[in-house]
């Protein structure tokens, strides 16, 4: 478990203080413009800096841990956030929706990340905090919006062509003759923030992950062949994650016998 | 022998929230019946036909097709033959031909002959439309359009019983007598009944060979 340099150059604590009086600039904007949001402001700047230190003691403790168990349930448990999360963004809700999401992004992040550890990138040992765990929380965190989008877009989707799904029904299409255009589109909607951004990477955007590489002294040509792994593990990740949270909630809001089970669905 | 029994349903119910709108409800239909359900609005009956298309699940009772229940035809057949047409048709994107024909591509419907045009140009006559209606973009049609267009897309499979709700509502007198004399004819034409709901009373004592009260 060696890190990958020495570093960069260290920010003190003075420093640190002195980067929070940017923020004065959005403060004053808002108080010249009467926007009313420097509470949020000041809450939210307060917010990040205590979450992030909060996290930077947990990864150093966890950084420390050699114990795979442990890092496993870690992960689990990023995974349980990020499956919880994304439902929370939807506008409707049918029962085991939670359940169904969880599914989905723990076996799609599980086997991506499983994989990289284990054949692309093989850290030794796999489990290695230090990868496994930043590794993971990408993929999580891009799995969650394609999964919120494909939900919410699959749900609206069915409500708004329940007339058209019906109609299909009705004249002895299948279920899935009668919903597949709305399966693709959420699955389709769904994929599209990754294929952007992997469409300007690079020109447009420079990713943090990236940045922050090199900003540790690795070699620029080091951090883009990371890069391209990791953007590679989400998109397959994210595909997974869709397809699969997209079918359930089919399943779930179809019926064996061919109905159109909207009436499960609150919200 | 009388007319051959088609459709039989035995003690259905149908219950929305702790409101009972009907329950109980037998109906038999033969051949050749024309069966008119006279309810208030909101008295389910676009529950019952949705129910006998099996396009809810039955909340009690069973329902049979030539003494066959659903699971045996299985429920893609059992629709095609048991044939729902909404009050508010729907169509999708392309010509009314692009979307008679498009049912055909569904498998239970795939080997059964597909799209015959002189049969849809006779039908349209009937209705006193051009065979030009067929080129029509069927997203601009008018409601009474798009109940034309419901209206040949079901008739094209032979469906044993039509459920049929409020065929007419958005069509003019012409049109309506022409249709029910269409109607009148199809069912001759084969073992086929309907089932219908209308607002109009006088359609339902003019077209309907029986009637079935809807109640708790």
């Amino acid at each position: 478990m060696t890190p990958m340099t020495s570093g960069a150059l260290t920010i003190s604590d003075g420093r640190l203080a002195l980067s929070a009086l940017l923020i004065l600039v959005n403060v004053g904007l808002s108080a010249a413009l009467r926007l009313g949001l420097t509470r949020s402001l000041l809450v939210a700047s307060l917010r990040m800096v205590v979450q992030l230190l909060l996290v930077g003691f947990v990864l150093e403790w966890l950084f420390r841990q050699d114990h795979a168990p442990l890092i496993v349930l870690v992960g689990a448990a990023m995974a349980m956030i990020a499956g919880i999360s994304a439902v929370q963004r939807t506008r409707r809700r049918f029962a085991g929706i939670y359940l169904n999401s969880l599914l989905s992004v723990m076996a799609s992040s599980a086997l991506v990340t499983g994989l990289a550890v284990t054949g692309l990138i093989q850290p030794q040992p796999w489990y290695d905090p230090q990868y496994l765990i930043p590794l993971l929380g990408m993929v999580l965190g891009n799995t969650l919006n394609g999964i919120s989008l494909g939900l919410d877009r699959f749900m609206e989707g069915l409500r708004s062509g329940r007339d058209q799904v019906e109609t299909a029904l009705a004249l002895g299409a299948t279920r899935w003759e009668a919903c597949q255009e709305v399966v693709r589109d959420a699955i389709r909607v769904a994929m599209i923030p990754t294929i952007n951004s992997m469409m300007v990477m690079g020109l447009v955007s420079l990713p943090g992950m990236m940045t922050g590489q090199i900003l540790q002294g690795a070699t620029p040509d080091a951090a883009v062949r990371y890069q391209i792994v990791i953007l590679f593990m989400i998109a397959s990740a994210t595909a997974l994650g869709v397809f699969g949270v997209v079918g359930l909630a089919y399943g779930r809001l179809t019926s064996a016998d061919h109905q159109l089970r909207l009436d499960r669905l609150v919200g | 022998m009388g007319p051959s029994l088609l459709l039989r349903a035995e003690g259905l119910k149908r219950q929305l929230g702790d409101r009972l709108l009907w329950s109980q409800l037998n109906l038999v239909l033969a051949a050749g019946d024309r069966l008119g359900l006279v309810a208030p609005s909101g008295a389910g009956k676009t529950l019952l036909l949705r129910a006998l298309a099996l396009l809810d699940p039955l909340q009690a009772g069973t329902i049979s097709l030539q003494g066959r229940p659903p699971a045996t035809w299985g429920l893609p057949r059992w629709r095609s033959m048991v044939l729902y047409l909404a009050q508010r048709p729907t169509a999708h994107g392309g010509t009314v031909e692009a979307n008679l024909r498009s049912p055909w591509e569904f498998q239970e419907l795939r080997g059964r002959g597909g799209w015959r045009y002189e049969r849809i140009k006779g039908w349209l006559q009937a209705l006193g439309r051009d065979p030009s209606f067929l080129a029509y973009d069927a997203e601009r049609l008018s409601g009474g359009e798009l109940q034309l267009l419901a209206l040949l897309r079901a008739l094209q499979f032979d469906p044993s019983v039509l459920l049929l709700d409020e065929p007419t509502a958005s069509l003019d007198g012409a049109t309506t007598a022409a249709l029910e004399a269409l109607l009148i004819e199809w069912l001759a034409a084969g073992q086929r009944a309907c089932v219908f709901t209308s607002h109009d009373s006088e359609q339902i004592q003019r077209f309907a060979t029986r009637t079935l009260e809807l109640r708790p």
